[in-house]
């Protein structure tokens, strides 16, 4: 099966890098074999990054007024993603715009797992605040357990 | 129609970069008002840029625009560069030239097929035109990468380059770098001609103004990075003189301000004033591909911008492979110079019209004064006019049918208010 890791946000702006963070540990954690991806806020580079793939892994950071460090679960597969939750995007497409257009064209995997992580400090400079580094930390050795034991067996 | 006052506002426009509103007034049935507030704060580039060594100019200014990023770059390169005196050898005026083309590129495909294409075959947004016409945006698309492509190996990042400076670049590719993106380019160019041709059948309203279109022209080329400042009325002037032509003032409506010629004037700028001014300088294939799409030398529907721009791809396309199969990298990736105190001024064609930039310099190469004029906002006069002339007849028409036509007017131009958010509103005032 052929999945890939997408890492969103900018890391020049605390909390809003908490996907890339995430994204960047799973791929030091499990080295060249993971297909990991960073991406900035151009939503067309990340419809081009759901094609080609069985399963996406999908790690941004979300403004929804829960509590700092929140992890929400989507199955973007299944249903559209709350557009509200992901469009804070300065160009064109949002991720939740992205994901539809990626489906609209019939180039969404079949698995599109969406974590989003309740960012606390968007300012300007780098490093997470402390509830969403946790939650980050949390989210990576969860994920790096799925990630080594695939519940799909691995097709040549 | 009774004596009531209607307005319309369109408090969020779609499919345009930055915040904008519209407002509409209409009284006894006759239009009294069509503003097109832009009320996206103002940033203060001109007054950060005081103080600032010239050559941080153009990294500074590229930050104004995540779209039209190149086009920044190269106006206050061309102005710095005018100031101190330097002319850019060939091979790297050439690297410029196909580093423009990539912005071209990316950013008409994006605006003719995601933004603008919606509205004229009844689709709220490009998704649910996906759905129904999911070939045409994948080639779209496709083609849009090929752009990025280019921006992405001479830039060094599809987003906000890094790797211009003034005098040239910091690094220039090698032949074999940008031999990997002749195939995509060849294939997109081939794609370009094809997409134009559905386009030319859209029934486009019936709709012509006597626009006083203003360009730049260039001796041999279709004018990007270089060229003089001429209009269809029948100026012709260096960049240097570009204040003497058009003065910027202030309306109480809007964040941007607005220009107008000394003699009051309203000017035309971006694809359409281009390719009139400069038919004669279309190559070959976007020459054919013109003919192909029924245009004529010159096209006054504000509407058929979008065939304009599908020609102007095909252009950017073909100069791109043009240059690539010439290029044979200089010495030294950028000429050497030394600030000197005075003032500079460039002109380079965005992909929305002519960008202006002026900037004056002490003996310590400070910037002590910085002018830059975005073409949206020159536009924003022409914008408003054209909504006057458009509304006018369509007057009887329900709220919702009026907004979506005066989206559609507005989007002839590609207006690019900013890059932080992506809506308009739109008020109509009956009275």
């Amino acid at each position: 099966m052929r999945q890939r890791v997408l890492g969103i946000g900018n890391g020049a702006r605390r909390d809003d890098g908490v996907g890339v963070w995430v994204a960047q540990a799973l791929a030091a954690r499990l080295g060249d074999s993971l297909d990991v991806r960073v991406l900035g806020d151009d939503g067309f580079q990340l419809v081009d990054a759901l094609g080609g793939i069985d399963a996406a892994l999908l790690i941004d950071a979300v403004q929804s007024g829960a509590p700092p460090g929140t992890v929400h679960r989507f199955d973007a597969a299944r249903e559209p993603l709350p557009p509200a939750l992901l469009r804070c995007s300065t160009h064109l497409l949002g991720v939740a715009e992205a994901v539809e257009l990626a489906r609209a064209l019939g180039q969404l995997p079949a698995r599109v797992a969406v974590y989003g992580i309740e960012g606390a400090d968007f300012g300007l400079g780098e490093g997470l605040s402390a509830p969403v580094a946790a939650a980050a930390a949390g989210l990576v050795e969860e994920l790096a357990t799925n990630l080594t034991d695939p519940p799909c067996t691995n097709t040549p | 129609m009774t004596e009531t006052t209607r307005t319309i506002e369109v408090n969020q426009l779609a499919r345009v970069e930055g915040e904008g509103a519209l407002h509409l007034a209409i009284d006894g049935g006759q239009l009294t008002a069509a503003q097109l507030r832009i009320f996206e704060p103002p940033r203060y580039f001109e007054a950060l840029l005081r103080g600032r060594d010239c050559r941080e100019a153009p990294d500074i200014t590229a930050r104004i625009c995540g779209i039209c990023p190149v086009a920044y770059l190269m106006s206050s390169c061309a102005a710095i560069e005018d100031l101190c005196g330097l002319s850019v050898p060939a091979p790297i005026a050439d690297l410029r030239r196909l580093l423009y083309c990539g912005e071209w590129i990316e950013s008409h495909v994006l605006h003719m097929f995601m933004l603008h294409l919606p509205d004229f075959l009844g689709y709220p947004d490009a998704v649910s035109m996906a759905r129904e016409h999911g070939d045409l945006v994948r080639t779209a698309l496709r083609i849009k990468k090929a752009g990025n492509g280019i921006v992405a190996l001479l830039g060094g990042r599809e987003i906000h380059p890094i790797n211009v400076r003034i005098g040239g670049f910091y690094r220039l590719p090698t032949r074999a770098e940008l031999a990997p993106l002749r195939d995509e380019l060849a294939w997109a160019l081939d794609a370009a001609e094809q997409a134009l041709l559905p386009l030319a059948a859209l029934d486009f309203p019936d709709f012509e103004r006597a626009y006083t279109f203003v360009a730049l022209r260039h001796d041999s080329e279709y004018p990007m990075g270089r060229g003089r400042l001429v209009s269809s009325d029948g100026i012709d002037l260096p960049v240097a003189s570009y204040d003497d032509y058009l003065t910027e003032h202030h309306v109480r409506h809007s964040t941007s301000l607005h220009s107008r010629t000394a003699a009051g004037g309203v000017v035309h700028l971006g694809p359409l004033a281009r390719y009139a001014l400069n038919h004669d300088r279309l190559t070959p294939r976007a020459r054919a591909a013109a003919q192909a799409a029924g245009l004529p030398p010159v096209v006054r529907n504000p509407f058929r911008s979008i065939l304009v721009r599908g020609v102007e791809v095909v252009l950017a396309l073909e100069e791109a492979l043009r240059l690539i199969d010439g290029y044979v990298p200089g010495d030294t990736p950028a000429v050497a110079f030394e600030p000197r105190a005075g003032t500079g001024y460039g002109a380079t064609e965005a992909p929305r019209g002519v960008l202006y930039h002026r900037y004056t310099v002490g003996e310590d190469g400070l910037i002590t004064d910085a002018k830059i004029v975005a073409p949206t906002s020159v536009n924003q006069a022409v914008i408003e006019a054209d909504l006057r002339h458009y509304v006018e007849p369509n007057l009887h028409r329900p709220d919702a049918e009026l907004r979506a036509v005066c989206e559609t007017a507005i989007r002839n131009y590609d207006p690019c208010i900013s890059c932080s958010a992506h809506f308009l509103k739109l008020t109509v005032e009956r009275r």
